[in-house]
């Protein structure tokens, strides 16, 4: 019903005639504890009316996770060691952010559409006010970045969509084994010669179940009994561990 | 292959976890240290969460402790009594740990207060007991009969409440173990450890204990200790995971059994020495890491001043 009701929104507002229908394999990931990442098959189709209007189609799909502020700390040498000297609090950030374009990015989209739609990793970051006593401010949020895309969280492939006949796309997103839970926002853009014409947003939900859901549901509500269990299995692993020992010495 | 943890939210290697347990459980067998000094900045290295790593890891430390314990307990070379009055200081000491580590992070620089605090320690403790030991092996060298020359320490005869030990065969104020438990308890809060490896030479050097009991009794009382951490940080942060402990205690059970009869075969100075060596590989790297330039000068942190 929310996608629909989405879809109703979005039409309206773009009446250019070129409008998404996706599909997708799975709207949804389970973390089990054999989790090892997944892998995420996006593909749709470009519903027209008319003919295929002038200019060059772009497809840009972008998966983000739930966002959350981090504190981003530098380090500078004081009294001959490496100390935390700055922070700066960088006030949304998503876990995770997947960019999968069909052509180069600054071809198919113009800076003016990045900036209103939040396209681009860069702009996914959200970042208002640092300390006064910061002058360089951007290179924290670039920071976040580099070291993102350096555990596989942040990643933009160009190239990656395929197009078929100007009608059908699809292309897949790998999802890292370090996903956290929450809902991962998916967004399609249908771009002409830089603009955005069509638009079309979903959700992943990425959760843990069985176990994972269990043991994390009991830490978070029962807090105590849960640290009592922790405790008396270590308990037992060892009284187990000396005893079997023992046995195997005695024999 | 791999296992998701559900608290840490990262995928590691199951036989990683099962070798990294059963090393430190070896180690931890051998010179009754809980082994936490080593394993934490392991468990940081293969991208385990800071707070996770630290408060599963005094989990771990519960296991491997009681299994080493139990070893000990039947080669009777556990004093209880001392343990007790250690453990008692020990648990003030705690308390007022975290009340000092609470302030500390008020005031921002925590991370570094408690590294700094590491290349200290480790680096006096390591040193020391890395001379001493080699000078006690030169000296059995020399002479095949061991002649033990018992210092006498004048104040601290002095002292009232005198108790038998009779385990440890001293005859002692508790005061002493009250102040090292007490001292100790402070830095092992501060610092996130269970404190085996200040409180083994603190035994030995401090108290005049003989090196066989100092063992099983530190391990008898690291286990009060990091149980009570456990709890702590189970209802407060939420950070223990238990599947990561699961994996890390199963190989520290048994490195812990073997530990400890390597460390009966092994004799009491070379023991220490290889402690000494040890510890001071740990302070050196530690070390190395403030001074010398990261190649990532930034760092992603939790948002809310710490």
């Amino acid at each position: 019903m929310r996608i629909l009701a989405l879809i109703l929104c979005i039409i309206p507002l773009f009446a250019s005639g070129e409008e998404i229908v996706l599909g997708m394999s799975q709207d949804e990931v389970a973390i089990t504890a054999t989790f090892d990442g997944s892998n995420i098959l996006v593909f749709g189709a470009i519903k027209r009316e008319s003919a295929i209007p002038e200019g060059e189609l772009g497809v840009i799909v972008t998966i983000a996770g739930p966002s959350e502020p981090v504190a981003v700390h530098r380090k500078e040498r004081r009294f001959g060691i490496w100390v935390n000297t700055d922070t700066v609090e960088v006030d949304a950030a998503p876990s995770f952010y997947a960019i999968a374009t069909s052509a180069p990015m600054d071809r198919i989209l113009k800076d003016t559409e990045d900036l209103r739609h939040q396209i681009s990793i860069e702009r996914a970051i959200r970042s208002v006010g640092a300390p006064m006593t910061i002058t360089d401010a951007p290179a924290f949020t670039d920071a976040v970045i580099r070291i993102r895309k350096s555990q596989d969280l942040y990643k933009r492939t160009e190239n990656s969509v395929l197009l078929d006949q100007e009608t059908l796309f699809r292309t897949s997103v790998d999802m890292p084994a370090n996903l956290t839970e929450g809902d991962y926002f998916t967004r399609i853009f249908l771009t002409r010669d830089g603009k955005v014409v069509s638009e079309f947003e979903t959700t992943i939900d990425v959760k843990k179940v069985g176990l994972e859901r269990f043991l994390y549901n009991l830490s978070h509500q029962q807090p105590l009994v849960y640290g009592l269990l922790s405790l008396a299995i270590a308990i037992l692993a060892g009284w187990l561990a000396s005893s079997f020992f023992r046995m195997i010495r005695g024999m | 292959m791999q296992i998701y943890l559900p608290i840490a939210e990262v995928s590691v290697n199951i036989f990683l976890l099962l070798g990294l347990g059963g090393i430190v459980g070896v180690l931890s067998g051998m010179f009754g240290v809980g082994g936490g000094f080593l394993m934490t900045p392991l468990l940081f290295f293969i991208g385990i969460p800071p707070a996770v790593a630290v408060a599963t890891e005094a989990n771990q430390i519960v296991a491997s402790s009681f299994s080493g314990v139990l070893a000990h307990f039947r080669r009777k070379t556990v004093d209880f009594k001392m343990g007790t009055v250690l453990l008692i200081g020990g648990l003030t000491g705690a308390a007022v740990g975290v009340v000092i580590f609470n302030y500390l992070k008020a005031q921002g620089q925590v991370d570094l207060l408690v590294k700094l605090c590491y290349v200290v320690f480790l680096g006096v403790i390591g040193s020391l007991m890395f001379v001493e030991s080699l000078n006690a092996l030169r000296k059995s060298r020399k002479k095949a009969t061991v002649t033990t020359t018992r210092r006498q320490r004048g104040w601290m005869q002095a002292l009232p409440f005198k108790t038998r030990f009779r385990t440890s065969g001293l005859y002692i104020s508790v005061l002493p173990p009250l102040v090292v438990g007490l001292f100790v308890g402070i830095l092992s809060a501060i610092m996130g450890v269970g404190g085996g490896f200040i409180m083994v030479p603190a035994m030995i050097y401090l108290l005049g204990m003989p090196t066989k009991v100092v063992v099983g009794t530190s391990l008898f009382q690291i286990i009060f200790v990091t149980g009570f951490t456990t709890l702590l940080h189970a209802t407060t942060n939420y950070t223990v995971d238990m599947a990561l402990a699961v994996l890390l205690l199963v190989g520290g059970v048994i490195g812990a059994q073997i530990g400890t009869q390597i460390g009966t075969r092994l004799r009491a100075e070379q023991l220490r020495i290889l402690l000494a060596m040890m510890v001071l590989a740990v302070c050196f790297k530690l070390a190395l890491d403030l001074l010398i330039e990261p190649s990532e000068l930034y760092s992603i942190g939790a948002a809310g001043g710490h």
